[in-house]
């Protein structure tokens, strides 16, 4: 009983980071803290009323005393937000390479859905000492995605994409909880990551693969009639999607629209989302508001779908998009990993 | 003048008025009307104390089924539905109907009149009708706790609480919306009473510290508190019609409604802190017999926190998917907060420096206040870092952390000012090793209960977790063992502070031999209007002077 814990494995690369931080930010407050304990114990013994009707020394203050308590504070502080903010920047910001895994929370499960099309509940298989992008949504309330052992978190917000990423460092499973309260069952709302060394892990991503995110957003793209007006042909009733991933879009200005004149958005992955469930939101610059497009709701398309679709868009290069009607089978595992 | 008092023996309650005796604010007319429909700040102060202190009970009540249940990794005493609405109620009673009013409604509303010299705050009517919006507030949230409670947390955070909730979210939310004006309202009333009915010769540098604290806390209530009214305003839209405003199936954002909650709910964190500051302030001098050190960084620091307050909101965002410059921007003005509030420590600890200190009970729960308040402004510092918060947000590191400010700060802070100002309020006197006893328990039992579960907290614990994994019990039974030191630590005041109120021994004018108004001008307890004719001020506060030799020839 007396074995328990008081310490979190460290089991990622930015662990480490985070920790270091924590141990400054620690020691300073140890200091401070029991200098001010020190003090008071002191002051109480030492300076306490020694005859009645006594008074203090009279005086009202000390301006360099002051000063100094009010500028030693602030340096400290800005060192530490500086740190903070490097630390920040480490977790925020995924190596080029990263693996995308997609992490849909719902009451009261976590949904993991992988390049290879494969799904599984709560629990979350990823590579040894290689980069992890998990892209986190909600099909209801909020929810929060958060492994201790890594040190990472990041909220599942419905209706837009937020990211974690992680590199794991030590193999075998670590705890993975909700941390944002979402109702009744929270607390169960736990599960776990199974860390595998990269063979394994390839093995066992192989033993799961079906047929690819972005071969099934195909499917997708061509089942839910988005061809028929994305399509690359002049009469075209929409906007080309190839290449789009990433690009910085210029946005119509209409009286409707919501956007200023002189707008453009990034493509990233919001922007897609957004403007497949709301396609009026945001129209590029010279299609017409409001937009003709029927809005994609979750009736339409599941979230677990939509990361699918928007996989698919993000893998169209230059002349890749399909014919209206498709005559002939596809290419094979479009966005499978590659086995060497 | 002491010695005279105490020779006559009045036994009888300060409520009834004898024949002999004189007539103070308590007994001058003791039918339930009288106190009903008082316009004196002094009753309504009372008021405040007694309806606040219920509502503390109920909430402890609720603390303790959480730490009850807590005890076992399992959730094997109350369902997860029951557990989850337990919190809810916990959070919901303790920071809106106690924490929030705690110091400026009761002590304030007391003291802040006679600091000033006046003879009522400037808006007597619209103070008991703020006590009554309190009542009202509370009716419909126990009301709710009747019906089944809600299972939202006291965030609200949507859409749970917009669309999935099948709690009574509407029930407490009207009940908070209808409490909210009763904060507004008090804050506009000191706001007015302090800029219009201050004594002759009482500049503004010359008010006593808790003034300027409960200025501060003012404009907060004022201009805060109207915002969580119309984010109510907009949950109930979505709630009941249907617009949507925050989910985003009906096209809303809920990350609006984080934003709209936390600029209210951040800066009542300092509604709840700001007053026990400005306590402690005259605690410390008071019994440290010492000016105290920095009187304008004390008073200015008050205004910096209030004004700071409304531009952190967003740090309690920082896992939402904020920008990352935002992120920054929130997370460099939180440590702008850091300062002033560091200030305040170092200021009361240069005041007790070379002090001749009178180590009596209200000093004691001082002492207690200082040091959770600085464990507790510490160990912010790991949640204003963006590095560190990522990994604490949302985790019983946060819980620890904003219990040691809240709790530590505005419940001690309040039982140190309630030791200070008992004596003026019922002119009776305390037994003083019971208060000895009581602030040291509550020390104790509150770094045994909180302590733990800052390690918790980093070492992955989340909040609002009904069971918890099997490797987290045995600090999880610290922190239980903790809780009921704590309540008993909190259950003796309302005790010994209720029998003393009655039978205590006679109170002098001034036990404390303090400066202010309050006690140099009026009786113990005071008289209906407070003072005898116009008091008028001449010098700064905390000007001790020494009685050795009055003392001397007083006691033999």
């Amino acid at each position: 009983m007396w074995d328990f814990p008081i310490f979190p494995k460290q089991a990622s690369t930015v662990a480490w980071s985070v920790d270091a931080l924590t141990w400054f930010i620690l020691a300073y407050n140890v200091l401070i803290t029991a200098g001010v304990f020190v003090c008071l114990i002191f002051c109480a013994i030492f300076f306490r009323q020694k005859r009645k009707g006594q008074v203090g020394s009279q005086s009202h203050g000390g301006l360099l005393l002051e000063l100094t308590w009010a500028v030693i504070p602030t340096i400290i502080c800005l060192i530490t937000f500086w740190w903070g903010v490097k630390v920040y920047a480490e977790l925020q910001v995924p190596p080029a390479d990263a693996t995308d895994v997609y992490a849909v929370g719902r009451q009261w499960m976590w949904k993991m859905q992988y390049p290879t099309g494969h799904k599984e509940i709560n629990t979350l298989h990823v590579p040894l000492g290689k980069p992890v992008k998990l892209t986190i949504t909600s099909e209801d309330v909020l929810h929060s995605f958060w492994i201790p052992a890594f040190r990472v978190k990041s909220d599942a917000v419905p209706g837009r994409y937020t990211t974690l990423w992680f590199e794991a460092t030590v193999p075998g499973e670590h705890k993975l909880f909700c941390t944002e309260y979402c109702g009744t069952e929270h607390s169960r709302m736990i599960g776990k990551v199974v860390v595998l060394e990269e063979a394994e892990y390839q093995k066992w991503l192989s033993e799961q693969a079906e047929f690819g995110d972005a071969l099934q957003g195909r499917k997708l793209f061509t089942k839910l009639q988005c061809v028929t007006c994305h399509a690359g042909e002049s009469q075209a009733k929409a906007p080309l999607l190839e290449e789009l991933y990433m690009k910085k879009i210029p946005l119509a200005f209409d009286k409707g629209s919501p956007v200023a004149p002189g707008t453009s958005v990034l493509a990233d992955e919001n922007y897609l989302r957004e403007s497949i469930r709301y396609p009026s939101a945001k129209i590029v610059a010279g299609w017409q508001h409001p937009s003709i497009m029927p809005a994609y709701d979750e009736s339409l398309v599941s979230e677990d779908d939509l990361f699918q679709v928007i996989a698919y868009i993000k893998s169209l290069r230059r002349g890749q998009t399909p014919p209206r009607i498709e005559v002939t089978t596809q290419p094979r595992a479009l966005g499978a990993p590659q086995s060497k | 003048m002491s010695t005279a008092v105490n020779d006559v023996k009045v036994q009888s309650s300060p409520f009834v008025k004898t024949g002999t005796g004189p007539e103070t604010y308590l007994n001058h007319d003791n039918s339930i009307a009288s106190w009903l429909l008082t316009l004196d700040h002094k009753r309504i102060g009372l008021m405040y104390l007694v309806s606040m202190t219920f509502m503390f009970v109920l909430g402890s009540i609720f603390a303790g089924l959480i730490r009850a249940e807590l005890i076992t990794p399992k959730g094997d005493m109350l369902s997860s539905d029951f557990y989850n609405r337990t919190f809810t109620a916990h959070g919901v009673i303790m920071v809106f109907f106690v924490l929030i009013p705690a110091v400026p409604a009761s002590l304030g509303n007391f003291a802040l009149p006679l600091m000033l010299g006046a003879k009522d705050v400037a808006f007597p009517r619209l103070n008991l009708m703020s006590w009554y919006l309190y009542i009202i507030g509370a009716i419909f949230t126990l009301m709710a706790l009747l019906l089944g409670g809600v299972d939202t947390g006291w965030t609200f955070y949507t859409p749970l609480s917009s669309t999935y909730s099948n709690g009574n979210v509407m029930t407490v939310a009207l009940g908070l919306f209808i409490l909210g004006f009763s904060s507004i309202l008090t804050g506009l009333n000191f706001i007015v009473t302090i800029h219009r009915m201050r004594a002759p010769g009482l500049t503004w540098f010359r008010l006593p510290l808790f003034i300027w604290a409960l200025y501060a806390t003012s404009i907060i209530q004022l201009l805060g508190t109207p915002v969580i009214a119309i984010t109510i305003a907009l949950l109930g839209l979505e709630r009941v019609l249907g617009v949507g405003i925050f989910d985003p199936r009906l096209g809303g954002d809920p990350v609006l409604f984080q934003h709209l909650f936390w600029f209210y709910s951040h800066p009542a964190v300092y509604i709840m802190i700001l007053p026990p500051l400005g306590v402690a302030s005259e605690l410390v001098t008071t019994f440290s017999r010492k000016p105290i050190f920095g009187y304008q960084m004390i008073a200015g620091s008050s205004l910096a926190i209030a004004i700071f307050s409304f531009i952190v909101w967003a740090h309690h965002m920082f896992t939402s998917g904020l920008s990352p410059y935002a992120a920054m921007f929130f997370s460099l003005l939180t440590f702008s907060v850091a300062i002033p509030s560091g200030i305040k420590v170092f200021t009361w600890l240069g005041t007790m420096w070379r002090g001749a200190i009178v180590n009596d009970s209200p000093m004691w729960f001082a002492y207690g206040f200082i040091g959770l308040f600085t464990i507790g402004g510490l160990t912010g510092l790991f949640l204003s870092t963006l590095g560190t918060d990522i990994h604490l947000h949302d985790t019983y590191f946060v819980v620890a952390h904003f219990h040691y400010v809240m709790v530590g700060g505005a419940i001690v802070g309040l039982l140190g000012g309630l030791h200070f100002w008992w004596p003026k309020m019922f002119g009776r006197m305390y037994n003083e090793f019971l208060a000895k006893l009581s602030a040291m328990l509550v020390f104790a039992g509150f770094n045994l209960t909180f302590f733990p579960q800052f390690l918790l907290g980093y070492l992955g614990m989340p909040r609002r977790y009904h069971e918890y994994p099997a490797e987290m019990q045995v600090m999880n039974l610290f922190s239980t063992a903790g809780a009921l030191v704590l309540g008993l630590g909190y259950l003796m005041p309302i005790f010994y502070l209720t029998y003393a109120a009655f039978k205590g021994e006679k109170a002098p004018k001034n036990p404390w031999g303090a400066t202010t108004l309050d006690w140099t001008a009026t009786d113990s307890p005071p008289t209906p209007h407070n003072f005898e004719g116009q008091p008028v001020v001449t010098e700064e506060p905390y000007r001790y002077k020494s009685t050795e030799n009055k003392e001397h020839a007083l006691a033999h």
